[in-house]
């Protein structure tokens, strides 16, 4: 009896938790509203299961509980019933399945009009490129990367000289204009994950990875690495800006690009910035041990 | 030596004889007519000293016990780097010799122990050992000498496991996944001997398993007694045999990404490593991919998890099944669901990788494959429900164990739903929704199992029955204590926080789970210290216990139906059991007893209506 009215309490608590809950989404700044309502979907169903077969449990203990000499049906099968759970099973499923896989074909598919970033990561921090006037990106290897050519850029692509260079772990994006991220690693695995826009893919050496997704909120946001990439993962944070297509405008005219990264460097040989960057975040991270 | 096996060709032919004339004073042979056996009876080697009998043994019984107590200790271990980590992540810096690298070393060994060296070893080789002879009416498992081996092979990979925190550099931080190329690269805890040794303490494990794997196979298949059929065995062997199939496929798949990783690691080979920059300096590897160990390491991952949930729902049915006082609804079912399930646990694997990287166009696939599985998993769910349903159900301590399983198991399936569905999964995937669901699907839930496991099989094992008062105490504790921990754990991932993370620092949208995390830490001590319950419980009654009446349950299947209790080295004394009928005749109409054991012969029970036998 007690047992059935702890179990009752269990499940009625964990309703109320959820309806009352102050720990819920954080409020969503990119087009995948899908993905929400996928979940809320999968909630009203699931939830609904959940709570539908722990209740005929609790029923079963209030009404079936031990007593010497009780009837007891004797049913091994009942094969019209079992048909039954398993056809209304599979149509549950089916329903869940559906709009997950319609919107997994929206990520996959990036619209022609986004904008490529490439964001570098590295043991830990990350910093970002955009295409230049030519609207395309060059191509990079990790071997060239060095103080000079902090991103790698083969120097005979001539998509690559007039890429916009941010060597900050922030980066601006332009309001309501779809970004194809384009992820690259020079050493481990890592993802950039910003929890508002909900997408994230894995950053992976050796090969380039993607997703998109179109902020539509302006505002600042934090980068989280979602992949653990060794002991200075927690400590990998960067950043978001999302502006108006004015202000935007505005802070992209300000970038260097790489060209003009090469005519200062005949100039003066300077620019450690990536190394620099390195061995400080490094120093934070072991500064707890020595 | 010859004097020490023991001469059993006698027995063999007594038996031969009995099956051509029909059991003695029957009114109708006819109908109690078992098939002869059909290969005589194993000699066994019967330990005379300390060191045969309770060290290197080779009664599968010991051999069982001796894995149980060998994965509890290792569980001791798991529970406690639990702690430690909850201290962290509830309290960050309260205690400061936690730093950002012993947190990860925790996390990984947390990982790697529970699922391995715990879960993996109690099921198959605790359970398995000791209640695959017994249930299937065999004197003992088919290898016995394999067998033994087994376990030390076990025990000395736990040996090397535990070693790698006392090297320098310690244990591997490395995360239990151990991707590559972090795993083996400075900057990740544990680079250099612990990462060896944790490799070399898997490759162990993997071929100590597949010792006992091939036993445990081999017997259900080829030892069991006289009208044991398949379709007469206890769920709860069809859950470990199912389970050690999957293990003897997917084991290899983790034994050659171990040595391919060792490979890399200790002669440069590159089957996992890319061109790699560290610290300015390109690193002297190139052309592996990191991709490729995620396959394999989840192709052998995701059946791993099932390697623990098969053997937990076979054990979970019996036990509803004995204290509902009513036979498991569904019983084919049930058997075609295990099989089921384990089967389409190969196709599954990806549905960890979402978002590793590797081609898009996976997610179609691997999310429809794992949507599937739902379907045959909800069936065994509402089977055990609808086992309840019209039975005499015992509120005991082991009932109070599977309603525990079934609400954490439901709630952590219904979450898998969540992350299987592709498109649900990228937002949630790498934060602590994940986290809260493995916990409660494949850790809580067959722990639950366990622990009824324990409860009811423990009078068979030493004789005494278990504190009732104490083992309610200790259910309660630990369901609800548990159920605090993961069950708002998962709001934790809808806002975003990432999972193994050392730190959160103040992101503003996070700071309101700091109350939530000192709460679930709170509620990780009391149920780490409510096992505590468990230990004393079983000291006491191990000096004081009531002794445990034969049957206690009144239970059906063979284990219960020994010549002795428990049951001695050979299990079923001068002659083995003939099986009648499924283990799950209770309560049927007409019969005198709410049971009828496996080895009533239908010409005893002739008034009953059963209807499957």
């Amino acid at each position: 009896m007690h047992a059935g009215i702890i179990f009752f309490l269990v499940i009625l608590g964990s309703i109320l938790f959820h309806i009352f809950t102050p720990w819920y989404w954080t409020d969503i700044a990119s087009n995948w509203k899908g993905m929400d309502d996928t979940i809320t979907l999968t909630f009203w169903v699931g939830g609904g299961v959940f709570v539908a077969v722990c209740l005929f449990m609790i029923y079963c203990v209030f009404k079936f509980s031990y007593k010497e000499g009780r009837k007891v049906e004797y049913k091994p099968e009942d094969k019209k019933l079992e048909k039954i759970l398993t056809v209304a099973t599979t149509l549950g499923v089916a329903a869940l399945l559906a709009p997950g896989l319609i919107i997994w074909n929206q990520y996959v598919n990036v619209p022609k009009n986004s904008i490529e970033i490439d964001v570098m990561a590295w043991q830990w921090g990350w910093q970002y490129r955009l295409p230049g006037e030519d609207g395309k990106l060059g191509t990079t290897k990790v071997v060239n990367i060095n103080d000079d050519n902090p991103f790698g850029i083969n120097m005979d692509d001539p998509f690559g000289r007039d890429d916009v260079m941010v060597q900050s772990d922030i980066i601006n994006l332009e309001n309501n204009r779809p970004v194809k991220i384009l992820l690259r690693s020079v050493d481990v695995l890592h993802n950039w994950y910003v929890p508002q826009f909900r997408a994230k893919m894995d950053a992976v050496p050796g090969v380039v990875t993607y997703y998109w997704f179109e902020p539509n909120k302006v505002g600042e946001y934090e980068v989280l690495c979602a992949e653990y990439c060794g002991v200075g993962h927690y400590a990998m944070r960067g950043g978001v800006e999302v502006q108006d297509p004015t202000s935007y405008q505005e802070w992209l005219g300000e970038q260097e690009t790489f060209s003009d990264l090469l005519a200062k460097q005949n100039n003066e040989i300077e620019t450690k910035k990536v190394a620099k960057n390195n061995s400080n975040i490094e120093k934070v991270i072991y500064k707890g041990e020595k | 030596m010859s004097d020490e096996y023991e001469n059993n060709k006698s027995g063999y032919q007594a038996q031969s004889s009995e099956a051509i004339t029909g059991s003695s004073g029957s009114a109708s042979p006819d109908i109690d007519y078992v098939r002869p056996a059909e290969l005589p009876e194993q000699d066994l080697y019967h330990g005379h000293t300390f060191i045969t009998k309770w060290i290197f043994c080779q009664d599968a019984k010991v051999i069982g016990v001796q894995y149980f107590l060998t994965a509890v200790f290792t569980g001791v271990v798991g529970l406690i780097l639990s702690w430690l980590m909850r201290l962290q992540l509830g309290f960050p810096g309260l205690a400061g010799f936690i730093t950002a690298e012993h947190y990860y070393q925790f996390v990984t060994m947390h990982g790697m122990i529970m699922v391995v060296y715990f879960l993996t070893a109690l099921f198959l080789g605790g359970f398995g050992n000791y209640l695959i002879p017994l249930m299937v009416g065999a004197r003992d498992m088919v290898f016995p000498y394999v067998n033994m081996l087994s376990f030390w092979m076990f025990f000395v990979a736990v040996a090397i496991l535990m070693a790698s925190f006392f090297v320098p550099g310690g244990p591997t931080g490395a995360g239990w996944t151990l991707y590559p190329p972090q795993t083996i690269l400075e900057g990740t805890p544990g680079s250099g001997m612990g990462i060896l040794l944790m490799l070399v303490s898997l490759a162990l494990f993997v071929i100590g398993f597949t010792m006992g794997g091939l036993n445990y196979m081999i017997t259900v298949l080829q030892a069991r007694t006289r009208g044991m059929t398949l379709m007469r065995m206890p769920l709860t062997v069809w859950g470990i045999f199912t389970a050690t199939v999957l293990a003897m496929l997917a084991f290899p798949a983790l034994l050659v990404s171990a040595i391919m990783m060792t490979l890399d690691k200790v002669i440069g080979t590159s089957f996992f490593m890319p061109t790699i920059l560290k610290a300015g300096e390109v690193l002297e590897y190139g052309g592996g991919s990191p991709i490729l160990f995620q396959h394999l390491f989840w192709f052998f991952g995701h059946p791993e998890v099932y390697i623990v949930a098969l053997p937990a729902f076979g054990i979970v049915s019996d036990l509803i099944s004995v204290h509902a006082r009513k036979n498991i609804f569904g019983y084919r079912m049930m058997v075609w669901a295990i099989v089921g399930i384990g089967a389409l646990s190969f196709f599954v694997w990806a549905h960890h990788m979402y978002v590793s990287g590797m081609n898009p166009w996976f997610g179609f696939f691997f999310a429809t494959t794992t949507l599937i599985i739902a379907v045959p998993t909800a069936m065994k769910v509402y089977n055990w429900i609808l086992t309840l349903w019209r039975g005499n159900i015992r509120i005991n301590t082991v009932m109070l164990w599977c309603l525990g399983f079934i609400v954490t198991f439901v709630n952590g399936g219904i979450t898998g739903i969540f992350l299987g569905n592709v498109s649900v999964d990228v937002p949630l995937s790498d934060t602590y929704f994940v986290v809260a669901h493995f916990h409660m699907v494949m850790g809580i839930a067959p722990v639950m199992v366990i622990m009824g496991a324990i409860y009811h099989w423990f009078p068979l094992i030493t004789g005494r029955l278990l504190n009732e008062t104490l083992g309610k105490w200790h259910f309660w504790a630990t369901f609800l204590g548990a159920y605090s921990i993961y069950f708002p754990m998962h709001y934790l991932g809808f806002i975003g926080v990432p999972r193994r993370y050392y730190e959160m620092y103040d992101s503003p949208y996070m700071t309101s789970a700091v109350g939530m995390n000192e709460f679930i830490s709170l509620a990780a001590f009391l149920v780490g210290a409510a096992q505590f319950i468990l230990i004393f419980n079983i000291i006491k009654t191990l000096k004081t216990g009531k002794p445990a009446p034969k049957n206690p349950w009144k239970a059906n299947s063979l284990e219960w139906h020994t010549s002795t209790q428990p049951p001695e080295h050979g299990n079923f004394g001068e002659r083995l059991p003939v099986v009648h009928r499924w283990p799950y005749d209770f309560s049927v109409p007409g019969s005198k007893d709410d049971f009828i054991p496996q080895t009533t012969p239908p010409s005893e029970v002739v008034h009953t209506k059963v209807e499957k036998t």
